[in-house]
């Protein structure tokens, strides 16, 4: 499998703070990577470097063997790789249909309206929103706002999809149901690369897996690997006796 | 989308072509005068109402200096048919051209500000040209340009110039709706309600923010130049207090969000209403005057209980019209 995305030597500083450093990793086409790490590891930031909300200091993001280090995010876009933000940024006042609408209409297929709206349905039915169409974005619960963030990038039928925490704040028949749809979005061709607080669910979801900590890559490698790697689990805990003990206790 | 066909058959295209009849042909019944005179304006506030609602009811930026468009058409136009002595067709279209690529100009400026700060900088804009144009001397400086009555003469003689004008002026209006309604059922208009809705998720989703904003604070300043052009040609004097009085800016505000911003048909029901109420208030001996008053008062009111001004309400109590009312 070749390299969708390649992220070459990444960093990006906040004044004093090091938000991102020196990160390198490669997103193969059609897997799912999943990206951990506790909070201010720098995975969010880490998506805005990708996406062209932030710029690097120094460092390439390659997409389908294209440099497209610090274009704008509409640029991006275009390029076919779409993102979800981990909260929840609808169109307020426009429907469900027309938030999805300008994901299609402005996405990678650059459709003319009245295909783009017919996309936008079938992307809103795929997430389970199909009885909502006409709902503006804002009466949506905060369940229906996920899946909409979901419908809206899918319907731009972007080849690399980056999901930023899509199970946050959701109840477990929520996750469960959010959980399928990913999968299928997976068979469906489109590569994802997802951050995620929920172990459990990112573990069984991923195919491999990308630790931050402290805005630098700790570990990378199938999930079961890291699920048991010590430095891993310290990064989490904060303590290696704490951690040593833990990896016994799993042992 | 856009292709004839699926146009012809909107009720709303032939809704907007029939406010257009009625606007040409019922002054004319009788060569009503006053009647005439009292539609002009009209047909002026729903032009500038309508281009404003499209920077500030469908890509949300509120435009404090809007009035800066309808200024500059007017001294360019006067300036070209009174100097350099152009037929008005040629001098208004001209007008209207030049403005849209000053605004093209300013925008790239003030575009990257958002919210209050670009309200701000509208109003600069409009300033800083006020203090231009009083100081630039071909215009006049602060006395203006007089045109002389032998320049209405090409459209044979004052009297028949008006008509010419007052028809021109209800054209203009014509088009400043349908260009409201394109732009409202097309890719480019939802596109700049995305960037209402939320311009960061908007350019995330691939809208191209800074070109659209570029795009349509342009394509606003078109139509009020050339009606602004017309406007102040008719009069034939033009001084810069007059061309760019802060307080039609503000009502253009107030009668857009009056009648329902981000809808077609909203900002041009605002606007008439609000310019009949307007003409009752200036005649009125209680009343003279007291026009800005009632507008502060009104934006007070729709702010607070009508965010969705008069279309809002409408569509609340038959949410059928929303099929047939854009």
């Amino acid at each position: 499998m070749t390299a969708l995305l390649v992220i070459d030597n990444l960093s990006k500083r906040f004044g004093g703070l090091a938000a991102v450093q020196d990160v390198s990793f490669e997103v193969k086409e059609c897997e799912i990577l999943g990206l951990i790490g506790p909070n201010g590891a720098g995975k969010s930031t880490l998506f805005n470097l990708i996406n062209g909300v932030l710029k690097p200091d120094t460092g390439r993001v390659v997409f389908r063997g294209a440099d497209i280090t610090g274009l704008a995010p509409y640029l991006v876009a275009h390029s076919g790789l779409a993102r979800t933000h981990q909260i929840v940024q609808p169109l307020g006042a426009m429907t469900v249909r027309d938030n999805c609408t300008v994901g299609a209409c402005f996405g990678r297929e650059n459709l003319p309206l009245s295909q783009a709206r017919q996309v936008a349905e079938q992307a809103a039915v795929f997430v389970g929103l199909g009885d909502r169409l006409d709902m503006p974005a804002s009466q949506l619960t905060v369940a229906g706002k996920k899946r909409l963030e979901l419908a809206r990038v899918l319907a731009a039928q972007p080849t690399l999809l980056l999901l930023d925490e899509v199970l946050a704040g959701l109840n477990p028949t929520e996750i469960e149901r959010m959980i399928e749809v990913i999968r299928n979005i997976c068979e469906s061709g489109m590569t994802i690369l997802m951050i995620e607080h929920l172990m459990q669910a990112i573990m069984t979801l991923s195919h491999r897996i990308v630790v931050l900590n402290t805005g630098q890559k700790l570990a990378e490698g199938p999930p079961s690997k890291v699920a048991n790697d010590p430095v891993v689990i310290e990064a989490y805990l904060g303590d290696p006796d704490l951690a040593a003990e833990f990896v016994g206790a799993l042992a | 989308m856009l292709d004839a066909g699926t146009i012809l058959r909107r009720p709303f295209f032939w809704i907007v072509a029939a406010i257009i009849a009625a606007f040409a042909i019922t002054p004319s019944i009788g060569q009503n005068v006053e009647l005439r005179e009292d539609l002009l304006l009209a047909a002026v506030y729903i032009t500038l109402a309508s281009n404003l609602n499209l920077i500030l009811g469908y890509a949300g930026y509120v435009n404090f200096g809007s009035i800066v468009f309808f200024g500059l058409g007017g001294y360019f136009t006067v300036y070209f048919v009174s100097v350099l002595r152009w037929n008005l067709v040629a001098a208004s279209l001209v007008g209207g051209i030049a403005v849209s690529v000053l605004a093209f100009v300013f925008g790239l400026g003030i575009l990257r500000l958002r919210g209050a700060y670009f309200a701000l900088a509208t109003i600069g804009v409009n300033e800083a040209v006020q203090a231009f144009v009083t100081n630039f001397g071909p215009w006049g400086g602060g006395t203006g340009i007089y045109l002389s009555t032998e320049l209405f003469m090409p459209l044979g003689g004052p009297a028949k110039a008006l008509w010419i004008i007052y028809y021109a002026l209800v054209g203009i209006m014509g088009l400043s709706l349908y260009l409201s309604f394109f732009i409202k059922i097309s890719k480019f208009g939802l596109g700049l309600l995305a960037i209402s809705g939320n311009e960061d998720a908007a350019a995330i989703l691939g809208v191209p923010t800074p070109r659209y904003k570029a795009m349509v604070y342009c394509i606003s300043a078109f139509l009020p130049a050339i009606a602004g052009g017309l406007y102040f040609f008719k009069s034939a004097f033009i001084q810069p207090s007059d061309a760019f009085d802060l307080n039609l800016s503000t009502e253009a505000i107030v009668t857009a969000m009056l009648g329902g911003q981000g809808t077609v048909i909203g900002p041009a029901l605002g606007a008439y209403l609000y310019e009949e109420l307007r003409g009752w208030l200036l005649t009125s001996d209680t009343f003279a005057n007291f026009q800005l008053v009632i507008s502060g008062a009104l934006l007070l009111v729709i702010v607070l209980f009508a965010p969705g001004g008069l279309m809002g309400w409408l569509y609340r109590q038959w949410p059928t019209l929303k099929k047939v009312l854009e």
